[in-house]
């Protein structure tokens, strides 16, 4: 059966938005159109109406109060509210906060600037696995520490960080624990009361809503968490996050969690399925590759795999009708190559040979043998071009080569 | 990123892809860049010593696309060309003629240094001198 071309398996960048999410939407743009904050008028409390219900579906699907959801812009906004307004609302309490080195930047960033303003900031190495260490949390930890900002999981390699055991700890001391939540919300179960989670940061277009519209959980109870907002104005969202609210796009959110809900059961063992497929196709037909980060614990849409002499870009050329991404240094903009890889001890010449596959809710069968011929096949002829497959396969150890990097 | 159409055509159909014998004392190796950098150029040159025109040249990339496409159109350049002709490539032709962008300069770097420590390793071949590992070449990043 013929695959339709190009096949997007990007899922962790941003996935479409849903036809059923689409269509909630729609009459929000024309007929319904008012802005959720006019209180004297029909079209507000429309607006309203639907922010609500949107704001319900959101809660549910994590285990929250709808109260306890702040609308935001996304989730880099989110990240940025909830350590920036934890830091600055609790100044006097203490200035120490606790993170780990494969966070997305929107946590890390926060962080730096957060240190220049004299917060002082922990980040935590993790294991082979992607995982943090428990012991080296508690260890962490000080008087001082006001908060723990730890990533559900990882946008590169899908590792998902034990979450309820650090919401143990960090409540034992009664440490606020922040949690980027975008890759794991409306993929695996989340509960925030379970997972002892604080703050969370969510996005709408990770999980097949509209981009640009995000939400910060922000508990209310045991313990309440005040937040100092990073945005002034009109005091929308309680004061913590200003501006008018983006109606549509929340309603569309809304829809996204809720149907997330529903299928979220039968579509993340289609995906792990799917993923294995894909693994264990590649495996059989190549040697020397391996994968990122540990397979146990691990979303079931990701796959990180590193192909031993093959440099990533050139690999992402060669497979240019299917859309993956890399971790070589030629697809970032700073020429470096993942850091999250090179936290796991991943070396740099294997980092620079990762290849991230992410499946979504649209992707098929034959879009997964589709994808594993073609990479199988270009890996096979890349290699046939690379000195150092070729000085390998004659037995040559290219880690005690005298190569000259000044 | 978008690519030339020239890059994209070397880099489907690289030109001279392949291996010389390296202990052969007319053939020069030229082994530049790291693994840990993400760019490995080995250009050879099979060079007659009476002419010193370079009759066969060969590479293997590790690298990305604007390498693989720096290293192959090396090859065909150099080709036919004697010795000295061959030191005057300079990478910036090599970067006009596969349209690379600046953050892709460095490939066209390699790939002259490729060039002139192949020739470095003929020379030193023919004077005499015993033959280095190729991998000590001049690389760069």
């Amino acid at each position: 059966m013929a695959v339709k071309l190009p096949i997007y398996m990007d899922h962790h960048a941003t996935t479409p938005v849903d036809p059923r999410v689409l269509e909630a939407m729609l009459p929000y743009f024309t007929n319904q159109f008012g802005n959720a904050a006019s209180r004297n008028h029909s079209f507000g409390w429309t607006a309203e109406e639907g922010v609500e219900n949107a704001r319900a579906q959101i809660a549910t699907l994590i285990g929250a109060n709808p109260k306890e959801i702040i609308f935001t812009s996304g989730a880099t906004e989110s990240d940025n509210l909830a350590i920036k307004g934890v830091a600055w609302m609790y100044r006097e309490k203490g200035n120490h906060i606790i993170t780990q080195v494969t966070e997305h930047k929107a946590v890390l960033d926060t962080c730096k600037r957060l240190e220049k303003e004299g917060y002082e900031v922990t980040y935590l190495p993790v294991q082979k696995d992607g995982r943090i260490d428990l012991d080296d949390l508690r260890r962490a930890i000080t008087p001082k520490t006001i908060l723990v900002s730890i990533m559900y999981a990882n946008n590169e390699i899908g590792v998902i960080q034990p979450i309820a055991e650090i919401g143990k700890i960090a409540k034992e001391k009664g440490i606020f624990f922040h949690v980027d939540g975008v890759q794991a919300v409306g993929k695996i179960p989340v509960d925030v009361n379970k997972d002892g989670i604080d703050l969370m940061a969510i996005s709408a277009h990770k999980f097949y809503g509209p981009k640009g519209v995000g939400a910060l959980y922000v508990r209310r109870k045991n313990p309440r968490v005040q937040l100092a907002a990073t945005i002034d104005g009109g005091g929308h969202e309680r004061g913590m996050r200003s501006g008018t609210l983006n109606v549509p796009g929340i309603v569309g959110f809304g829809k996204a969690c809720e149907i997330a809900q529903k299928e979220m059961p039968e579509e993340s063992e289609r995906l792990r399925r799917l993923r294995d497929r894909l693994k264990d196709g590649i495996f059989a037909k190549l040697d020397e590759v391996f994968v990122n980060g540990s397979l146990i614990h691990r979303l079931p849409h990701n796959l990180n795999v590193s192909f031993a002499y093959v440099e990533g870009e050139s690999l992402l050329m060669g497979i240019n009708d299917i859309a993956v991404s890399s971790g070589s240094a030629c697809t970032s903009a700073t020429l470096e190559p993942s850091y999250v890889l090179k936290a796991l001890g991943v070396g740099e010449d294997l980092a620079h040979t990762s290849i991230r596959f992410g499946l979504g809710r649209f992707n098929t069968e034959e879009e997964v043998d589709y994808t594993t011929e073609r990479v199988v096949e270009v890996v096979n002829r890349l290699r046939e071009l690379s000195p150092l497959y070729e000085m390998a396969k004659e037995g040559i150890d290219l880690s005690k080569m005298q190569w000259k990097t000044e | 990123m978008a690519y030339s159409d020239k890059v994209v055509d070397h880099y489907e159909h690289p030109r001279n892809v392949g291996s010389l014998p390296k202990d052969d004392p007319n053939v020069g190796t030229g082994l530049v860049g790291a693994p840990e950098c993400g760019d490995v150029m080995k250009l050879q040159m099979r060079i007659n010593p009476q002419t010193q025109v370079i009759e066969e040249a060969k590479f293997k990339t590790f690298g990305c696309g604007s390498a693989i496409a720096s290293s192959s159109l090396a090859t065909e350049w150099v080709k036919g060309k004697t010795v000295e002709q061959a030191l005057a490539i300079k990478n910036t032709d090599i970067v006009r003629e596969l349209s690379l962008p600046p953050v892709k300069i460095h490939c066209s770097v390699l790939a002259e240094d490729a060039i002139k420590a192949a020739i470095s390793d003929w020379k030193k071949k023919k004077d005499g001198k015993p033959a280095e590992a190729p991998a000590t070449a001049p690389a760069n990043s």
